[in-house]
């Protein structure tokens, strides 16, 4: 019979004696938890991929300034990819005596390839998905120009020399790209009715657009094809970024997750390594029994191995599977926000799930089974020789080390895998240190109080390792409970307080300095909330401590186009509010004085600035330099008016300023923007909403998303209180046997055992507080960015829980100590 | 290896065992010479402290000796080493502890498999159900250690000793759990397989009547045999 045969019928023994339920169970929650989060974070960032090639309006795009050659269309046709043509210029609209400057988009049937389009009946009015595009004279316009040309369903407006009829109102262009800022209002028609417009002549401003999109490896080649056959003025595309307002909100909602899921390995890993302590010793008789049967050592190390890979296999598939089904569960909803349907995930975090439970098998239950190896055939014949030495810690610092590893691999986010690892261990460490010490203090104060106080603080400090180790492991679970209960629900309300329900959901951009006063009559007559209004010069980046800033310097398609661009720079004296310096100091009067920048974080790591930096910007012809005086981080989940650049204001004061504002617009107020739109023409009103409601809809999904995944922490850090109370079950009922042998009543025998359990259960829950308190300020402030304040209600929820955990364990325990004759639980120890 | 029925199958030259004790040291067994012949039953008997659990150990290699040798079946047992002499535990020795040392999360069945198992018989199921039968248990083959009576657990664990066939029993105070009547029983059946089998039994044990089912018995005071040396 092969060793792997005997390995699964001990396994199948073993579990039936419920040796290894705890191992298996702690197996589970930690593959379940992890699959469950990673299936679904793959799934996201497959969909974040997708927003961007629906922001494109397909995989790939290629522009020009003419007619682009059949050519390209017929070689995307051969390679099986979808095709759509757009074609995209600036014209006037009229309708009577009103006229307006209109982004027109003319578009053929596919369009767009990637994403939809969606239309409502009216304005204000909710939308639907468009099926199509417009049919032959009819066009789709946007809220604004329904508005500046005070046009409504049904209407007929006209475009060059054509007569069109206005069939719905535009809500939704996927492709119309982050930048809002100078949009004219917006016009799609169908290609079909472009000649009789007339509009089209020799030396029209017209940009000529191919969408393509099928196959990635077939579009990677189209590309690859594309590229060497661009002419004058021809170029591909490919993607922009999605949205930063909702890939900040999913980033941190995948932080969140991520934080969850490593709380649980974690936990999971401290439940394996005690109940495999336990199993070892509870195995080393028989390990012995079979040594003197005449199995080898490594007969029957290879044994104890099959037994715990075939563990390890079941477990992590079925982790695996309820993962998948828990990852359902928690995109179930999401898929309502961000997408029409979450792409299906992919194989690595089945992988992921596998390694982490054969992991945590190595690195947490090899070390005790090694152990087992060394355990003497002699021990049969004498019972005191044979416990395992304690040389864990090294072979512990190795698991710990590769577990460090896989999370920090599988979280995808090294920061947060960093300081909860290190956060953990740091805790596991001073808890341990801790606990020690008090535990030879409080056992020093042994001469006090009754039989049982003495006896209880004796056993204290008797055990002091294994009491160590339980207070070790019960705090850290409750250190988990409470940071995913009252410290997560700090957390979260931080979060939902950054993007409350009346964040801003209008931009007004355009706002010419006479109109400010205006504007703000027009606010406060019309009964809405005054508003900042903040300056706005456009201006390019020319040069980087005299360097000069070219394309050609910079990698990614990205960051290229940002660099060509113009930038939108404002300046001001204080620092805008869900703004933070983080590097470098805000302007001081010196700043003021000579001219300074602050920049913000992420496009300064993107252009390599530092602060300390001279800029040189070019402004309307001319061009100056400032030293970059710090660099700021922003809430892009704020939805406030966020600027790249932000200069001293004497730097920008003299160039032409436009001034630019967000603000809330409630839902009822909607009619109130077409009379802003007719009392200030010139202006350009963004409606931010759809946005805003992603956002909002993202956190609630994520919120809900937390709460199951947190049940898996919740489930670990049970599986942890109970494995580190059953380490020492064995031995309390026989001391328990022996204390009654001996005479002793069965309530002093239960009152010496509770002295230990509150002793160790308040040590824990102090212990637990301090710890969640610490990791989650440390969390909140360097990874998710958030404002925190430990909750003083820590204090109380840590002592009560530890106590009611370990008093609901004393009452089980004693239990099982006192219920069987002593004359059992001595043979049984024996 | 050709055996002889004329040469002992355990043999013990100057055994002998010292262990340290706080500074000093303290002798356990001082130049044990011990010779015993295929198919003999030998009991050693002595007071608490006087080595025979320590002799036993030794004699099967469960132990290392601080001096001296132990032959089985004409192996050099301490030139092996501790897998070496697993190996040879499997092949010749079988085990009767005082304590039964079944395991305890296997049922009757599955404790006589076990041995059988570790030799990589695939009948081990029927003959160890055999086996279980043989002693009386044939009703209890499901049954878990915990469930069954001391007398119950140690004919498993006789079942398990025998199953293998093994030359050389060895059985440390196989009685010395049980009460009287049912030592009784367990002595009776122990002798009985031991002549089915023809196996040579060693038998610790501080019981005088145990020791007289034996041919010949060792006495053992402070370590040294006293009486019955050969």
């Amino acid at each position: 019979m092969g060793r792997v045969a005997i390995a699964l019928r001990m396994l199948a023994r073993d579990w039936r004696a419920g040796e290894l339920k705890l191992l298996g169970l702690a197996l589970v929650v930690a593959v379940t938890s992890v699959t469950s989060v990673s299936f679904f974070a793959d799934r996201v960032r497959h969909a974040l991929t997708r927003d961007a090639h629906q922001l494109l309006g397909g995989d790939l795009l290629i522009t020009s300034h003419h007619p682009l050659d059949q050519a390209f269309v017929d070689e995307a046709r051969r390679r099986d990819l979808a095709v759509a043509s757009r074609i995209r210029f600036i014209s006037m609209s009229r309708r009577g005596a009103a006229m307006q400057l209109t982004g027109v988009k003319a578009v053929a049937d596919g369009y767009p390839l990637r994403g939809k389009l969606r239309i409502a009946p009216a304005p204000n009015v909710p939308d639907t998905e468009a099926r199509g595009v417009p049919p032959p004279g009819s066009v789709w316009v946007d809220e604004r120009l329904a508005s500046a040309l005070d046009v409504n369903v049904g209407a007929r407006l006209e475009l060059g020399v054509a007569k069109l009829t206005v069939a719905a109102i535009l809500t939704l262009e996927p492709d119309r790209g982050v930048s809002f800022f100078n949009l004219a209002p917006r016009l799609i028609m169908n290609a079909a009715d472009l000649p009789q417009t007339e509009l089209i002549q020799v030396g029209s401003r017209v940009h000529y657009g191919l969408l393509v999109a099928g196959e990635r490896e077939s579009v990677d080649q189209y590309e690859r094809w594309a590229k060497t056959r661009l002419g004058r003025g021809e170029r591909v595309q490919g993607l922009e970024s999605a949205r930063p307002e909702i890939r900040v909100a999913l980033e941190r909602a995948q932080q969140f997750l991520g934080l969850t899921t490593l709380l649980a390995v974690m936990l999971a890993a401290v439940a394996i390594g005690l109940a495999t302590r336990r199993y070892s010793r509870r195995h080393l008789d028989n390990y012995a029994v079979m040594r003197c049967l005449g199995a080898s050592q490594w007969q029957l190390f290879a044994f104890f191995a099959w037994e715990f890979i075939a563990l390890g296999v079941i477990a992590a598939a079925l982790g695996c599977a309820l993962g998948f089904a828990t990852q359902q569960l928690l995109a179930g909803g999401l898929t309502e926000f961000v997408a029409v349907v979450l792409p299906p995930p992919s194989w690595v975090p089945a992988a992921q799930g596998v390694l982490l439970a054969f992991v945590l098998l190595l690195g947490f239950a090899l070390p005790p089974l090694m152990q087992l190896k060394d355990v003497p055939a002699l021990r049969v014949l004498r019972r005191d020789i044979g416990r395992p030495r304690e040389r864990q810690l090294i072979s512990y610092a190795t698991g710990f080390a590769a577990l460090t590893a896989l999370i920090l691999w599988q979280a995808g986010d090294p920061k947060l895998g960093a300081y909860v690892l290190g956060g953990f261990a740091g805790a596991a460490i001073a808890f341990a240190a801790i606990s020690y010490g008090s535990l030879r203090l409080v056992a020093s104060a042994g001469g006090l109080g009754g039989i049982a106080w003495r006896y209880g603080l004796a056993n204290l400090r008797r055990r002091a390792r294994a009491s160590t180790v339980q207070i070790l492991a019960l705090a850290l679970g409750l250190t988990a409970i409470l940071l995913l209960t009252v410290t997560r629900a700090d957390l979260l309300a931080a979060w939902r307080a950054k993007t409350p329900p009346d964040a801003p959901n209008r931009f007004i951009l355009n706002i010419q300095p006479e109109q400010r006063a205006p504007l703000a009559s027009f606010f406060q007559d019309h009964g809405l909330p005054s508003v900042t209004v903040y300056p706005m010069v456009r201006g390019r980046l020319i040069a980087i401590d005299g360097a000069e800033v070219s394309a050609e310097h910079y990698e990614g398609l990205r960051t290229k186009r940002l660099v060509e661009r113009e930038f939108n720079l404002s300046f001001m004296d204080e620092l805008p509010p869900h703004n933070r310096i983080s590097a470098g100091r805000w302007f001081a009067a010196a700043d003021r004085v000579n001219g300074a920048f602050s920049v913000e974080e992420g496009i300064a790591r993107t252009l390599g600035i530092k602060v300390g930096n001279r800029l040189t910007w070019s402004v309307g012809g001319r061009s100056f330099t400032a030293r970059v005086a710090n660099i700021r981080r922003l809430d892009w989940d704020s939805m406030q008016v966020n600027f790249f650049v932000i200069a001293t204001p004497p730097l920008l004061e003299r160039y032409p300023t436009s001034y630019v504002t967000s603000f809330h617009l409630p839902g009822s107020y909607a009619p109130v923007m077409n009379k802003l739109s007719r009392t200030f023409p010139n202006l350009t009103v963004v409606d931010m909403s759809l946005i805003v409601r992603q956002v909002l809809g993202v956190i609630e999904r994520v919120v809900q998303a937390v709460q199951v995944v947190f049940l898996f922490t919740l489930a670990a850090s049970l599986l942890v209180l109970y494995a580190a109370l059953l380490a020492t079950e064995d031995e309390r009922v026989r001391e328990a046997a022996l204390l009654r042998a001996l005479g002793a009543s069965r309530a002093q025998v239960a009152a010496a055992q509770r002295v230990e359990f509150v002793v160790i259960g308040l040590a824990a829950g102090i212990l637990s507080a301090g710890g969640a308190a610490a990791i989650g300020a440390l969390i909140a402030e360097q990874v998710l960015n958030l404002p925190y304040t430990p909750n003083p209600w820590l204090w109380l929820w840590g002592p009560a829980l530890g106590a009611a955990c370990v008093t609901v364990n004393a009452l089980a325990g004693a239990r099982a100590a006192l219920s069987r004759p002593p004359i059992t639980a001595l043979r049984e120890a024996e | 290896m050709s055996k002889r029925h004329d040469e002992p199958i355990v043999r013990a030259s100057g055994l002998t065992k010292i262990v340290p004790n706080g500074d000093a040291t303290l002798t356990i067994l001082q130049d044990i010479d011990l010779a015993v012949m295929p198919g003999e039953a030998v009991a050693v008997v002595g007071a608490s402290g006087s080595g025979k659990s320590t002799l036993l150990g030794l004699l099967a290699g469960l132990d290392t000796p601080s001096r001296g040798s132990v032959c089985l079946d004409q192996t050099e047992v301490f030139a092996l080493d501790e897998d070496g002499r697993a190996a040879l535990r499997k092949r010749l020795v079988g085990f009767v502890f005082q304590s039964f040392q079944l395991l305890a999360p296997l049922t009757a069945l599955e404790n006589v498999m076990l041995p059988l198992e570790l030799a990589g018989r695939g009948d081990a199921q029927s003959v160890a159900r055999v086996m279980l039968e043989r002693v009386g248990l044939g009703d209890r083959l499901n049954h878990y250690p915990k469930y069954l009576s001391g007398g119950e657990q140690q004919r498993v664990a006789l079942a398990r000793a025998f199953v293998i066939r093994p030359k050389v029993l060895f059985a440390d105070e196989p009685t010395g759990n049980l009460d009287g009547a049912t030592g009784e029983g367990i002595i009776d059946l122990l002798f009985e397989l031991n002549s089915e089998h023809g196996t040579t039994l060693v038998l610790v044990t501080h019981d005088e009547l145990v020791a007289s089912r034996c041919a010949r018995r060792i006495r053992l005071v402070g370590g040294r045999i006293v009486d019955g040396e050969r």
